[in-house]
């Protein structure tokens, strides 16, 4: 299987980088213009809530293939302050930074698989797969 | 002895930039040289091995004027600092061996010409990369504020219509520099209708979104409506699955409809001449 690749997010930049990325490997796997805008913008909102919330993270962009069906996921990591109230997160609206609070639900509803491993205090990590149809 | 080998650099320098042209293309992995028409690489070589020897006979001082011109044009030919040093290294061999066919060194006068050699050649090779990154930084810095300038001009396009095509990436500072030409463009041409064109904006998230969604309340405090265009369907459709609501706004797929509906809203309409 082909290897993934991942980028560390330090500044704003690497956001950018993340999402070049991410579109290459979108594009490669074979997802059209609709899947590669939704696949890079949900990157772009990982990556970004790294930068403003942890501070530092990684985004790890990788190929799946699962039977007959190819995809992407998409690892976005870090060791920050962790998620209190999960299931606030994932509502629309919701935002402790001023911002639009439409990241995480956005997601969610972006991507076909979404999954968030938190802790406060140790970090968070969410996985989330698009499948090509 | 400096004034011996300068002497015999000079005698020499043809079969010196020979050489050196013929090693450099030999073990190159980058491929500078190849790229360049012959005219070219022999110029630069020249230049390149004179200004290479400009420090010898008064040590220690390089040449200041014809580092900048040097390291300018290379930076241009897109020269790497690897093959730069690399071309410095290269240059250093050649002479070493021709002072040796030439006689200029013998085994005898070798430790003296090793240390002429190293106070001659370390000096040159840290002002070479010193003032190729000084010159990269400039380059990479005018780029930036070019690209700003670029991409977030006002511009009235009729009266009481003015358009802002964005270009390229909306980072947090672009973001700002966007509000603030927003708003003293709009006062300044007396502007009713502001078309935010965002064809060229790669990626719409929900922070691109938010700063347009800012940009279009601020617009409306100072008495103009603004109208986002430009918007590629996929980009539609991504906007529409992060829940953010542009209603508020009038947004229209294209500049041309969405010029025809401000010329509307400002009570005129293009027509065709007989
Ligand atoms: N990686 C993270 N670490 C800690 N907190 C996070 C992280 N990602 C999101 N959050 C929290 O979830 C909230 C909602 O995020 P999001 O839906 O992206 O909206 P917004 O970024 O606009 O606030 C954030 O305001 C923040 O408090
Ligand atoms: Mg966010």
């Amino acid at each position: 299987m082909e290897h993934g690749s991942s980028i560390e997010i330090n500044t704003e930049w690497d956001i950018v980088a993340a999402r070049q990325l991410g579109r290459n490997e979108a594009k490669e796997t074979g997802f059209g213009t609709v899947d590669q805008a939704r696949i890079t913008t949900a990157i772009s909102e990982l990556a970004r809530n790294i930068y403003l919330y942890a501070g530092k993270g990684v985004i790890k962009i990788e190929p799946v293939r699962a039977g007959q069906r190819a995809g992407l996921i998409i690892t976005a990591s870090d060791e920050g302050p962790g998620i209190t109230d999960l299931q606030k997160v994932m509502e629309d609206g919701f935002t402790t930074s001023g911002g639009l609070g439409a990241g995480m639900p956005g997601v969610k509803r972006l991507m076909d698989d979404f999954r968030v491993e938190t802790e406060v205090g140790i970090g968070t990590t969410i996985t989330a797969t698009k499948w090509l149809h | 002895m400096n004034e011996v080998m300068k002497q015999s650099i000079s005698d020499n320098i043809d079969t010196i930039t020979k050489r050196w042209v013929e090693q450099m293309k030999d073990n190159s992995s980058e491929r500078f040289l190849d790229l360049m028409p012959a005219s070219v690489v022999e110029t630069t070589s020249r230049e390149f091995t004179t200004l290479m020897t400009s420090n010898l006979s008064h040590r220690e001082k390089v040449d200041k004027e014809r580092l900048d011109e040097f390291t300018e044009k290379i930076i241009h030919f897109g020269w790497s600092i690897k093959f730069i040093n690399r071309a410095i290294d290269t240059f250093s061999a050649v002479v070493y061996e021709l002072f040796f066919e030439t006689g200029v060194l013998t085994n005898s006068n070798l430790r003296q010409g090793m240390d002429i050699f190293s106070s001659w050649i370390n000096p040159l090779r840290e002002s070479i990369i010193e003032e190729y990154a000084t010159k990269w930084e400039q380059t990479d810095s005018l780029q930036k504020i070019a690209l700003q300038e670029l991409s977030a001009s006002l511009i009235p396009v009729f009266e009481k219509i003015s358009v802002m095509p964005l270009v390229g990436t909306i980072d947090t500072e672009r973001a700002k520099l966007i509000m603030e030409n927003l708003l003293e463009g709009v006062v300044k041409q007396r502007a009713e209708v502001v078309l935010l064109d965002i064809t060229g904006v790669p990626v719409v998230d929900t922070m691109v979104a938010h700063h347009i969604i800012q940009a279009a309340d601020a617009v409306r405090l100072v008495g103009a409506k603004c109208m986002l265009v430009g918007i590629r369907p996929e980009i539609a459709q991504t906007i529409v699955t992060l829940g953010i609501n542009l209603t508020d706004f009038s947004t229209t797929s294209t500049l041309r409809r969405g010029m025809q509906e401000a010329l509307q809203m400002t009570g005129r309409t293009i027509v065709e001449e007989e």
